[in-house]
């Protein structure tokens, strides 16, 4: 919120003026009324591996996080350049391969991949579209500095805590969206809707039909799915709830089944189809991939698309930008060791204690060593992995993140945070809303805001010019 | 709608109306065994029979004591028919029929599972018990408020009401064929009055102990209190009034899809010409065979929506 020198950022001066004035007993009042909302609304997510059973809140954080108008104009450009790219590049690879040709990326790191989906060589999705809905995970540095962290094209999750989240503070400081100018995210839903209908398959006659596939209640994600649907005014299907019917996949309405034009699937590739994939899958849909094959559904985000969110692949993100818009990319990546490579790797095994190293195919920040914040018998647990299979890991320097305020019960104080910004594309363009889901380390001094590490979410506003 | 949603629906406020009338079971229960301390055991084992639940009771404890079995019908996880069970699944079908439900129906039945599961943490001690029934009573009829006053009259609406009847019917239903031994010896001898406590524990587990002083005054029959649960079409628990809904429900359904069903066609005979009887008639057929024979058509009936409207493969 501030700057070096101490002075309160120009985006935040007219919340800080606000805030200054407020009773803070009031704003921890309203704090505790904020966490009750999402109880009763049941915005809550199952942690994998507690006891079952046990729903936990994502802790909420009422001071927004906030972004000028300038500073968007930089990101959103910036995205949009990277989401372009990355579905160039899933073009690419599952047609011409040119970028392998051109040695921009090794062929390996791409056959060898298990999110890599031969069976989608030469397949046309509807509309050329592979990443429908993307997030990209972003990190401030300094006053002018962002770096893309990663990119979420697989099933990115959150959207539901960026609309939940405004509606909360919406709810409990009226009054600050008088004196602050923040931009409206509620319309997402229905940006998503049309988005995804504008990737109607050539078997679709009329209104397309969307649909969300939801893996069922026990999810952590469930309450995000069943949002969306809830506000695109479309069915929330399950597997058992689908079939193949007359070369079409229909879902089972009380009046029979009904086919369905676009699915927006919040299962990974593995359980799509059992026929074709995991046999064992009971959250799929048998034959929905020959179904695929022939125009006859779209499938959202497209099979295969899992791939860009690898973090082997996230390194040459810059080639890959440059080769498919011919710019240079907008937004830096975070310097990145392929522990593949030996003299990467000797160098990342000397430099452990001041890195963070990721699984390659990780998410959710399970399986992460965070250098600097880990005991001497972590550090050595780790670099036994690291001996064992280098192939499985990348690291990045610690980055000295920057840090916004929370509220505590002693007032305000700096906490790391990450931002995730949600981008969908359909051959009509792509729209980003503005804003994001921002993540945050509710640990003084901890860098790790993944929910499912006790990390919190906050509201996030992009102002008006 | 997907056939799951409307299953969802209708099991939702299945289990919604199933843990107040279990609520009312066991307030029934607890006054018998208050008072009447040597018979108490008779009573409890009535009511787990009543909430078919008897046998999953014996296989876990056996012998009938107040608090054993207050603290099975209440809480524990060996009975499906617990109100903590009942409550979990009522909002398992919540969410997953979530899209179908308003905001402040879904919220309802969330707020309902918290409140109680929080409620019934612990073992309730006997002080305690009249208000714990209270409060599960008070957040049953908060998600009918809800649902009432905030839902779109379509079929999702539809589906949830005749889940409801369904489940009150079955109830009622229920409670005299488990009672109806009671009402039979006196009906020999007309102007013999049955056991006080015994019909008013009657009408106390359907909430219409007071209804039946306006209606009847002092008199206590068993003929009249059958004629009242079984026939008197304004009694909100009556077989009568709740095949008469369900009947209205699936009609309406009928309207919205615009195809005649198989379930409506039940229901209407149900309402037509199984409650179009005297109840003289009804007792000189077999008052016992007459219960059972409705608990077996409305069995059939559960089974023809789910097949017509599709609720599983």
């Amino acid at each position: 919120m501030n700057s070096k020198e101490g002075e309160t950022r120009t985006p935040y001066r007219d919340y800080c003026g606000w805030f200054e004035a407020e009773d803070v007993a009031r704003i921890q009042h309203k704090a505790v009324q904020a966490e009750a909302l999402f109880r009763t609304t049941g915005i809550t997510f199952n942690v994998y591996g507690a006891a079952d059973g046990d729903e936990r809140l994502i802790p909420f954080d009422v001071v927004p996080r906030i972004i000028s108008a300038s500073e968007w104009r930089r990101l959103s450009r910036g995205i949009e350049q990277r989401v372009r790219a990355l579905n160039a590049f899933l073009y690419d690879i599952y047609h011409r391969q040119e970028i392998m040709r051109a040695g921009r990326v090794p062929t390996e790191l791409i056959a060898s991949n298990a999110a890599f989906l031969p069976m989608m060589m030469g397949l046309d999705p509807p509309g050329g579209i592979y990443t429908h809905i993307s997030g990209t995970d972003i990190v401030r540095t300094g006053a002018n500095e962002f770096y893309v962290l990663e990119d979420n094209a697989r099933t990115p999750s959150g959207v539901s805590y960026m609309l939940e989240n405004r509606e909360t503070m919406l709810q409990m400081f009226p009054e600050l969206f008088a004196k602050v100018p923040v931009r409206e995210v509620s319309d997402y839903p229905i940006n998503l809707l049309k988005s995804l209908a504008a990737c109607a398959p050539p078997a679709c006659g009329g209104t397309p039909t969307v649909a969300v596939l939801t893996p069922g209640i026990h999810n952590s994600a469930y309450y995000e799915h069943s949002y969306l649907a809830d506000h695109m005014g479309a069915e929330l299907v399950e597997g058992h709830d689908l079939r193949v019917v007359d070369g079409r996949v229909a879902m089972r309405t009380t009046q029979g089944y009904k086919a369905i034009d676009v699915l927006y699937r919040r299962v990974d590739d593995d359980f799509l189809d059992p026929l074709n994939f995991r046999p064992d899958s009971m959250l799929g849909v048998p034959g929905i991939w020959d179904v695929y094959r022939a125009g006859g559904i779209t499938i959202a985000n497209a099979p295969g698309t899992g791939i860009a969110d690898d973090k082997a692949l996230y390194s040459y993100m810059p080639d890959i930008i440059e080769f498919y818009t011919g710019e240079k990319a907008l937004l830096p990546n975070v310097p990145t060791w392929r522990c593949s490579e030996p003299e990467h790797l000797r160098e990342v095994l000397d430099r452990l204690p001041e890195l963070v190293v990721k699984e390659v195919h990780g998410s959710g920040g399970y399986g992460m060593l965070v250098g600097p914040a880990a005991s001497k018998k972590e550090l050595a647990a780790f670099r036994a992995k690291l001996e064992a299979n280098p192939s499985n890991y990348i690291a990045q320097p610690t980055l000295s993140l920057s840090t916004v305020p929370i509220f505590t019960k002693k007032g305000l104080a700096p906490r790391h945070v990450d931002l995730r910004p949600f981008v969908l594309m359909s051959p009509q363009g792509i729209t980003i809303t503005p804003g994001g889901l921002t993540r945050v380390a509710m640990t003084r001094g901890s860098l790790v805001v993944n929910s499912s590490q006790g990390g919190g979410t906050k509201d996030t506003w992009v102002l008006e010019d | 709608m997907l056939g799951k949603t409307a299953g969802s629906l209708f099991w939702m406020a299945r289990y919604l109306e199933r843990s107040e009338n279990n609520a009312r079971l066991i307030d029934a229960g607890f006054r018998i065994a208050l008072t009447r301390s040597q018979t108490a055991a008779a009573e409890w084992k009535s009511v787990l029979v009543t909430a078919g639940v008897n046998q999953a009771f014996q296989a876990a404890h056996g012998d009938y004591s107040s608090v054993r079995v207050i603290d099975f019908l209440l809480r524990d996880p060996a009975n499906p028919s617990s109100i903590l069970s009942v409550i979990r699944q009522a909002r398992d079908n919540a969410r997953t029929a979530r899209t179908a439900l308003t905001r402040e129906t879904w919220e309802a039945v969330n707020t309902s599972w918290m409140t109680l599961t929080a409620l019934l943490k612990r073992q309730v001690r006997e002080d305690d018990l009249p208000d714990v029934l209270t409060t599960i009573r008070q957040q049953s009829a908060q998600v009918r408020g809800a649902l009432n006053g905030t839902m779109l009259r379509n079929d999702g609406y539809h589906f949830a009401l005749l889940g409801t009847y369904l489940e009150r019917a079955d109830n009622t239903a229920r409670i005299l064929d488990v009672k109806y031994y009671l009402l039979l010896p006196s009906v020999a001898h007309i102007g013999t009055s049955i056991d006080n406590v015994q019909w008013e524990t009657i009408l106390r587990s359907v909430s219409a102990h007071r209804a039946y002083r306006w209606l009847y005054g002092a008199e206590i029959s068993a003929l009249k209190i059958a004629e009242f649960l079984i026939l008197y079409p304004q009694m909100p628990r009556s077989l009568a009034f709740c095949s008469e809904r369900m009947e209205n429900h699936l009609s309406q359904l009928q309207r919205h899809y615009g195809d005649e069903t198989d379930a409506w066609r039940l229901a209407h005979a149900l309402s037509h010409e199984k409650l179009n009887a005297p109840i003289q008639s009804i007792f000189d057929g077999g008052l016992h065979q007459y219960v059972t024979g409705f608990l077996r058509d409305i069995a059939n009936l559960a089974r023809q929506v789910e097949r017509d409207y599709r609720f599983v493969e």
